[in-house]
């Protein structure tokens, strides 16, 4: 009620000329401070836009030079960019699939059935997102060597030299936390009695999922799936312990930063960013409409 | 089963026994907790049936046993003659409008009310007509595409009923279906929900709270406490003849006076009040009992000047009016016996209906009442 007061109170064109100047600079602040904040998030992607149309004159796209959408004819041209990039998608696209799968089916058995070891599970799913990216890498590189030396060489499937299935391991590893949480959170508010219901009207436990539980569950899914690719397609440091000769985008560009930063990476980097938007801006417009 | 199948006889003597649901001993227990205590039940064929209770008396799980979502922790439950006990709500030929209808909400009122019969695997003409049909029959034509979210409660009621109806089920389980909606439309739905059961001629099992609602619908009643039926009857006798202090607590208002036995006297038990003056009961409503409470609904008794004859045969307390309430169609009176005992009198507003004519504060009354209007109950425990 207090505050009511003092509102209508400022809103009057009284007071002295501080308080209305005052009161003009109170009205703009929130905008501006707004404005300001999403410029600076936003300027390491304009910067990265506006650079994948330079034409730099030599091998670093540092300085800008002239307008030239060469980069953007040819994106893929630059020796070793091709299968990088392919093999950066292959895995982004199987870790996700897989351990979207998984994580669902974790995340399920969690929110529904009370076992042994449910807390413990709980907490081990935590630590993926937890532990620092390097000891993650370091010790499943020794994990994967240590497959090819005794005691455990010849009783376990070798997975060195370490390439794209490592990789592939790898992502689904860290990616699996991501999704279980996702999808528990979805799950948290999931009406038991639909599936009931569902039982009720003839559906056996199969259809019952496919028909009720998860199409209910399909955003939780997608969101985490989403997730999964996007923290696969960009991962650099366990990557980099476990890729062996296999290179990534992200590996690739580490690799080669050092000779040359070619303005291929800039409009590589501006397709990825303009296909995530165009989803979520997809998406978003989908279910507005679906609300209606 | 086999035998019963090809036997016409042993299959019509089946239906003729016409119990459509029945509980052998079930039990369930939730750990410690016990939910269920070694109910028996037999619902018959066509029948309206209410489980009524208070929350935790066991009426829902008892319900959800019969649905087949919760298994007994040992006892028996049989569907049209067959045991159904273990077996998965999919296979028993039972649909449930639950408490929040649990309508799928991905799916549009069509797809929703449709559910059963696609299971079913029926051609998608036939289930066209028999879904368009359905939702006329719960007057909801034309409401095909919606989707749950773009419908009111009360529709969203309607669906849950057409959408449980339309597999002809043997049995109809409502868990508390109207409890989400306000008292007018409660109202409504109650006398809906009791012309779609004629019209259709399924057996409900209606679980509720609220007395009114399951004296209204059913054809009979169990009053569920604690996990087990204390008196199942239609209602008029719940109401008339209750046999437990809960029955007549829980269905309406009862004055409830402790009594000892002291003769017979014809047809009836003479019984000492605790004010030392004698009323007469039915003596088989006594059971055998030395000490009970007698009871008597409000509306029964009459207020008349002391003294004045009223021919006898009643039975009759002196007392003081110690208050007067006017609720429009009656007035409700507390009566201070003697002995301090305070008894609960309605009276229609007919012969006395202005306020001046009203019995005033502080003024002395006989009540009377027929010996047969009165109930007996066991005497309270010690410390109740």
């Amino acid at each position: 009620m207090a505050s009511a007061a003092t509102s209508t109170s400022r809103g009057r064109p009284e007071g002295s000329l501080g308080d209305r100047i005052g009161r003009r600079v109170g009205h703009l602040a929130l905008p501006v401070f707004t404005s300001l904040a999403i410029f600076y998030l936003l300027i390491p992607i304009i910067v990265m836009i506006v650079f994948s149309f330079n034409k730099p004159s030599g091998k670093f796209n540092y300085t800008w030079n002239e307008f030239s959408i060469d980069g953007w004819l040819h994106p893929l041209d630059w020796p070793g960019l091709p299968e990088s990039l392919l093999a950066s998608l292959g895995v982004a696209l199987l870790a996700t699939v897989i351990a979207t799968a998984l994580g669902t089916l974790i995340g399920l058995a969690l929110t529904r059935y009370a076992f042994r070891g449910r807390g413990l599970l709980n907490g081990v799913i935590f630590l993926p997102m937890a532990t620092p990216e390097l000891v993650l890498g370091a010790s499943l590189l020794t994990l994967f060597v240590a497959t090819a030396l005794p005691p455990l060489r010849g009783n376990v499937p070798t997975l060195y030299p370490t390439g794209f299935s490592t990789i592939l391991i790898a992502h689904v590893m860290f990616n699996i936390s991501y999704v279980v949480v996702t999808v528990k959170a979805r799950l948290a508010g999931f009406d038991r009695r639909l599936e009931e219901a569902a039982m009720d009207l003839g559906a056996n436990e199969w259809v019952t999922f496919w028909k009720v539980t998860f199409p209910l569950i399909l955003p939780g899914v997608v969101a985490a799936a989403l997730l999964a690719f996007a923290l696969s397609i960009d991962d650099f440091i366990i990557t980099s312990f476990v890729s062996g000769t296999q290179n990534t985008f992200p590996i690739w560009v580490y690799s080669i930063i050092r000779n040359a930063l070619p303005v291929q990476i800039n409009v590589i980097g501006s397709i990825i960013f303009l296909v995530a938007v165009g989803y979520v801006s997809l998406t978003t417009i989908r279910s507005a409409h679906a609300q209606r | 089963m086999t035998v019963l199948a090809l036997d016409g006889r042993m299959e019509n003597q089946i239906r003729v026994s016409d119990v459509d649901v029945r509980l052998v001993q079930v039990v369930k227990k939730f750990g410690d907790a016990v939910a269920v205590d070694h109910v028996d039940l037999e619902v018959r064929d066509g029948e309206f049936f209410s489980l009524l209770g208070p929350s935790g008396c066991g009426k829902t799980t008892t319900l959800r046993m019969i649905g087949g979502f919760e298994e007994p922790t040992s006892g028996l439950i049989e569907l049209q003659g067959q045991d159904v006990t273990w077996l998965p709500p999919y296979k028993r030929n039972v649909n449930t409008v639950f408490q929040s209808y649990a309508l799928f909400p991905h799916l549009s009122t069509f797809e929703n009310v449709a559910f059963g019969l696609r299971r079913k695997g029926l051609k998608s003409s036939e289930i066209a007509g028999r879904v368009t049909e359905m939702l006329e029959l719960v007057e909801l034509p034309g409401f095909e595409k919606r989707k749950p979210g773009q419908i009111s409660g009360g529709q969203a009621q309607r669906v849950a009923l057409a959408r449980a109806l339309i597999n002809r089920p043997a049995v109809l389980l409502l868990d508390e279906p109207l409890g989400a909606l306000d008292l007018k439309l409660r109202k409504q739905m109650q006398v809906e929900l009791k012309r779609i059961q004629q019209e259709v001629g399924i057996t409900f099992i209606y679980v509720t709270h609220d007395q009114e609602e399951a004296m209204t619908m059913s054809d009979r009643i169990a009053v569920m406490n604690n996990g087990r039926y204390e008196q199942l009857g239609d209602p008029e006798s719940l109401y008339e003849r209750p046999e437990t202090r809960f029955v007549a607590g829980f269905l309406g208002v009862s004055n409830l006076l402790p009594a000892t036995i002291v003769g017979t006297d014809g047809g009836y038990a003479a019984c000492r009040l605790a004010n030392d003056q004698t009323v007469r009961v039915p003596a088989a409503l006594t059971r055998g009992a030395q000490r009970v409470d007698v009871g008597i609904r409000p509306e029964k008794i009459r207020l008349s000047a002391p003294g004045e004859s009223t021919g006898g045969q009643e039975n009759r307390m002196s007392g003081t009016i110690r208050d007067a309430s006017y609720i429009g169609v009656s007035t409700q009176y507390i009566v201070e016996a003697r002995g301090g005992t305070r008894v609960t009198v309605y009276e229609q507003n007919v012969e006395r209906a202005t306020r001046d004519e009203l019995w005033q504060v502080g003024t002395d009354v006989d009540l009377t009442w027929l010996p047969d209007h009165s109930f007996v109950v066991e005497a309270a425990k010690p410390g109740e």
